[in-house]
């Protein structure tokens, strides 16, 4: 039974389901075998939600026998990152100071994954309030790579993108600050689609850095990966920036084909110090994509070496703004300090925060503190009006462009961990897409010597996500790389 | 601009003042890290420096439209418990907090 869960998508499990081969109840019973025997290795969960997850698919059981199932995703077990809001199942932010958090509701997200009948299994491992690029600075303890137990997955949605890669689910949500679904999907082998700043709800999501936070999904094929933004997307009149637009068919679109796409490709994203073997596969998925009757044409982002500065001035500043609700009154822990309320707060919050979620508080702080806020923060601003017209001119001419998601594979645990700028570049080629607020997939286009995936980055204009996915399957379509899995976790079963 | 103020690098009296806004207390040996990790931080965003901007508007929001109006319904029913039950300490209805006013 467990096999299914590798070998099926989620197309096929409902097939499946509807047919009465398999029961949602099977389905989630396999999730959960395999999340106990594979965990322990990969870490993908912080909380595994037994109970309330069989109950949910005995509901899902009931609707599939009586035709009435709600979506394709009916009886899919699927995970959530821990930094979006389920009522009643607790919800950390993979951080100490909400390690006992109950959300009393549910994100605009997890409602509907919930009215489209998936069943949530569990909450999924991340960087402390999604701040940082390999998942290793959860409170809880890093999630790791399936394709090298010694590698990070990539963060910060670090267990979204090990839980599907692994078969631990068949599809999962992640949050995109600066690449943190695109990062881990590529560095995992998997399929993560960052949408449209407005096209999905943040209401119920934990804030990180407001002007630039999106929620998507992540599974094994990009046909999956449509199916769950289609549940997720649309406007909520709770998140004042969700967008009132109608959401397209992005599955029905799917098979349009990569003809006739004008396909861009900036020469900023092929950087000295890049490894060879991405630069030698993203070329390829060009050729191929060329192949498959694309046009392309080279072009300049030329204001790339400018976001990575730009986007750790805003997203700290908004962060050290978000952050200041942890107070130690309404939730989490407190620490009492010297007994007064200074004190309590200062105590709380140091004891309560990593080393990275402090040192992002201090540098965005420090940015709008009084003195600096021109030279740091409207600076940030401004250049950020600088990048996303770059984005404008291209879209212009082009549907798409293509570049690397990451200038390398996944790196080693702990490689990084001393030298934070080092960890800021992994996000060099996903931050500027944040920054200007577009939709971009990561895909997998090949692999290094070491057995390391690879990850193609497709960018759209503007609730262009249709065009991005279709440019997605296409590719798909005429490779293989996301047939391949990752060798079997210690404890599972093959 | 960036640069000019760059020029000087952040002392351990700035950390202790930046802290204090944040509201973090620091250990002497987290002031030390965290003015030396800063340092590099701050001098590689001198870069933006290079660019001039003093023509260009700040975008502070991707998304440009008008604040949105909606009915001013109450969507999720309060319930005092569950909101009480994430206090770190309570008194019956309130959540208790340090004494404010000496």
């Amino acid at each position: 039974m467990t096999t299914l869960l590798h070998e099926l998508s989620i197309a096929e499990a409902a097939a499946r389901l509807r047919r009465g081969e398999v029961s949602a109840v099977d389905l989630t019973r396999a999730a959960l075998a395999r999340i106990a025997a594979t965990d322990p290795a990969l870490h993908s969960f912080i909380t595994v939600t037994e109970e309330a997850a069989l109950a949910a698919a005995s509901d899902a059981d009931t609707h599939l026998r009586a035709g009435t199932a709600p979506s394709q995703l009916t009886g899919v077990p699927v995970a959530v990152k821990d930094v979006i809001a389920t009522a009643g199942l607790r919800t950390t932010a993979g951080s100490r100071i909400l390690g006992r958090f109950v959300p009393p509701y549910d994100a605009t997200v997890t409602a509907r994954l919930k009215t489209a009948g998936a069943v949530i299994v569990g909450k999924a491992n991340c960087d402390e309030f999604a701040m940082g690029s390999s998942n290793e600075n959860s409170a809880y303890g890093p999630a790791r790579n399936p394709w090298d137990l010694a590698r990070v997955p990539g963060g910060s949605s670090g267990g979204s993108a090990t839980a599907v890669a692994a078969g631990q689910v068949l599809a999962s949500l992640g949050t995109d600050t600066g690449g943190s679904i695109r990062l881990p999907a590529s560095y995992c082998g998997v399929v993560g689609l960052k949408p449209t700043y407005g096209r999905v709800s943040r209401y119920g999501v934990i804030a990180y850095a407001s002007s630039l936070d999106q929620v998507g999904p992540f599974a094994r094929d990009v046909t999956d990966c449509a199916l769950v933004l289609g549940a997720i997307a649309g406007h909520d009149p709770r998140d004042s920036t969700s967008v009132d637009r109608p959401v397209p068919d992005y599955v029905g679109m799917l098979g349009a084909g990569a003809r006739g796409l004008r396909i861009a490709i900036p020469r900023e994203y092929f950087v000295e110090g890049m490894q060879p073997e991405v630069e030698r596969a993203v070329h390829a998925a060009v050729d191929t994509l060329r192949g498959l009757g694309a046009a392309t044409c080279e072009v300049s982002l030329p204001h790339t070496e400018y976001a990575v500065g730009a986007y750790y001035i805003v997203a700290t500043a908004e962060a050290s703004s978000n952050l200041a609700r942890y107070d130690g009154i309404r939730y989490g822990r407190r620490v009492p300090g010297d007994g007064g309320l200074l004190d309590m707060y200062r105590h709380t919050r140091a004891a309560g925060f990593g080393a990275e979620v402090k040192r992002r508080i201090m540098l965005g702080t420090y940015a709008l503190s009084s003195g600096y806020y021109d030279a740091y923060y409207l600076k940030a601003q401004k250049v950020r009006t600088l990048i996303r017209r770059d984005f404008e001119r291209v879209f212009a001419d082009a549907d798409a462009i293509v570049t690397p998601v990451a200038p390398t594979t996944a790196f080693r645990l702990g490689e990084k961990l001393a030298d934070p700028l080092q960890m800021y570049l992994s996000d060099i080629f996903t931050i500027s897409v944040n920054l200007a607020g577009l939709p971009a997939i990561s895909l997998p286009c090949g692999f290094d010597a070491a057995g390391m995936p690879i990850g193609l980055q497709i960018v759209g204009p503007p609730f262009g996500e249709a065009a991005v996915l279709r440019a997605a399957r296409a590719y798909e379509g005429a490779t293989d790389w996301q047939r391949r899995r990752p060798p079997e976790p210690p404890g599972g079963d093959g | 601009m960036l640069a000019t103020l760059r020029a000087v690098k952040i002392s351990r009296e700035e950390i202790r003042h930046v802290a204090m806004l944040a509201r973090l207390a620091l250990d002497p040996a987290e002031e030390e890290a965290m003015a030396t990790t800063l340092d590099a931080i701050l001098t590689y965003m001198e870069k933006l420096a290079e660019l001039d901007t003093s023509a260009v508007e700040p975008t502070a929001h991707i998304v440009e439209r008008e604040a949105p109006w909606r009915e001013d319904r109450v969507l999720n029913a309060p319930d005092t418990e569950a909101l009480l039950a994430n206090a770190p300490v309570r008194d019956g209805d309130f959540f208790r907090v340090p004494k404010i006013i000496e």
